[in-house]
């Protein structure tokens, strides 16, 4: 199982509390854990990647191993440590108040 | 005794405000979805407790929310909001053309029979429709792809569709504004659309006088005769007798007729209210007095209503859907502030009462009569 960390506000979304785990076919990818997210909690379709474009909203990244994984191409496969469940895959709202 | 329930929508969650018909006492309950922006909130006439909420945040995009008891509690329909085929361009604040991109919903309209039918109007600007609950949105393309579409502009809040008015008695008969194109109207059920902006003038624009590119802020309406239809522009109170084929000016002696609101009487159709405010840079009450004006007459002549209302040191605005009547007697009038307030009238605005004074920014506000 893949443990995934969402911020507070989609948590709330969610309705559940701390770490989400989902499972995730091999290979471990950003956008195979956005599906299987998106699967398991619909009412998340849209708050993370456009609907239309599939594209991650501006002001969230994806964090895994002290490493920002917002960049890379969502079908790169991610670190071991997060395919074995060691490590969190981390979603995180830019710090910017408002 | 009859009631009223409040529902707004601030910057940081919604809010629910219900008393009965005396509308002395209050019970605020609230902030439901906090943290996150309530756009707008609406029941459905056919079914007063289901209530629909548009929910946003520049973070996570939108959420359209559902109650079906009356506010207490909620579940997440549908949040996708797709143009129906290709978006084309409209222009850019400098005239540039820029593609048409979802932003979020700015009002959503129930249908006044059925329950399981709501309309969205969406920045950029166009109209979604609903006729399962709000679980699949489709849009009503025919307003969007109007062959003037390349032409419409953003006002300073967005390319946004904000104000759709349904006619009681012209089933398929809409009415749509968007700043800042204009208002626009259909007659089947919005397939397709014509600008209904003749006799506006428009100093920002080129052609003052042109079909589309004004700044309209808000559209209203009786129910007893939608045929009258009653705009606050950016500039400008207006007044149509013809369902928008033509308008003529009714700023009379108005301190300023720049303002967001306008609304009408529950039970006096001549009766009509706006917020002044100082000016489009300005957007706060002149003199830094909150008056409501009131006209008795359909525009022209009005009144300044202050009882109640600060008339000190006040510098906040009140947006364009941020004001509301009910339907009970004498008429309730509230409206909300950014400065977080929301004021009630419980007599057609003789007499004014903070219901609230320190929640969020309001953005919007709508009062439901409960039977």
């Amino acid at each position: 199982m893949i443990r995934v960390i969402l911020p507070a506000h989609l948590r709330t979304l969610a309705r559940v509390n701390g770490e989400v785990k989902v499972a995730v076919a091999w290979p471990v990818t950003t956008r195979a854990i956005l599906d299987a997210l998106e699967d398991a909690y619909p009412m998340l379709q849209g708050t993370i990647r456009d609907h239309v474009t599939r594209q991650r909203r501006p002001f969230l990244r994806f964090f895994a191993c002290e490493q920002d994984l917002s960049h890379d191409a969502p079908d790169t496969p991610l670190p071991d440590a997060v395919v074995s469940g060691a490590e969190p895959f981390m979603v995180v709202g830019a710090m910017a108040g408002g | 005794m009859s009631g009223v329930r409040v529902l707004v929508g601030t910057r940081k969650g919604a809010f629910i405000l219900t008393a009965d018909g005396k509308r002395e006492r209050w019970d605020v309950s609230g902030p439901h979805f906090g943290g996150w922006e309530i756009f707008h909130m609406k029941a459905s006439p056919a079914e007063p407790n289901r209530i629909f909420a548009a929910q946003s945040s520049g973070w996570f995009g939108q959420i359209m929310q559902r109650s079906s008891d009356g506010g207490k509690t909620w579940e997440t329909v549908g949040n996708k909001f797709a143009y129906d085929g290709p978006t084309g361009t409209h222009q850019w604040y400098d005239g540039t053309p820029h593609p048409w991109e979802f932003a979020k919903v700015w009002h959503v309209e129930p249908s006044l029979e059925d329950p399981d039918t709501v309309y969205a109007g969406i920045e950029d600007a166009a109209l979604f429709k609903s006729t399962d609950g709000g679980q699949t949105w489709h849009e009503l393309a025919g307003l969007r792809t109007h062959s003037t579409g390349s032409l419409w502009q953003p006002g300073a809040g967005g390319m946004c569709l904000h104000t759709i008015l349904l006619d009681p008695s012209k089933p398929g008969r809409i009415f749509v504004a968007i700043s800042s194109a204009g208002a626009f109207r259909s007659d089947d059920g919005g397939k397709s659309w014509r600008p209904i902006n003749k006799g506006l003038k428009s100093e920002g624009i080129p052609d003052p006088t042109a079909e589309v590119g004004h700044c309209v802020h808000r559209i209203a309406m009786h129910r007893s005769r939608p045929g009258t239809l009653f705009m606050q522009k950016h500039w400008d109170v207006m007044r149509s007798d013809d369902a928008g084929d033509t308008w003529h000016e009714v700023s009379g002696n108005l301190p300023s007729d720049f303002g967001f609101p306008i609304d009408v009487h529950a039970h006096e159709p001549e009766t009509i209210y706006v917020v002044p405010i100082k000016s489009d840079s300005e957007h706060y009450p002149p003199d830094g007095r909150l008056r409501v004006y009131r006209s008795r007459t359909g525009g022209t002549e009005w009144e300044a209503l202050t009882n109640g209302l600060p008339q000190r040191h006040c510098y906040t605005n009140v947006l364009r859907d941020a004001m509301a009547v009910d339907a009970l007697d004498p008429c309730g009038v509230y409206f909300g502030t950014t400065g977080g307030q929301v004021f009630c009238s419980p007599n057609g605005g003789d007499r004014w009462v903070p219901i609230v004074e320190h929640l969020p920014s309001v953005v919007a506000v709508e009062a439901q009569t409960l039977p």
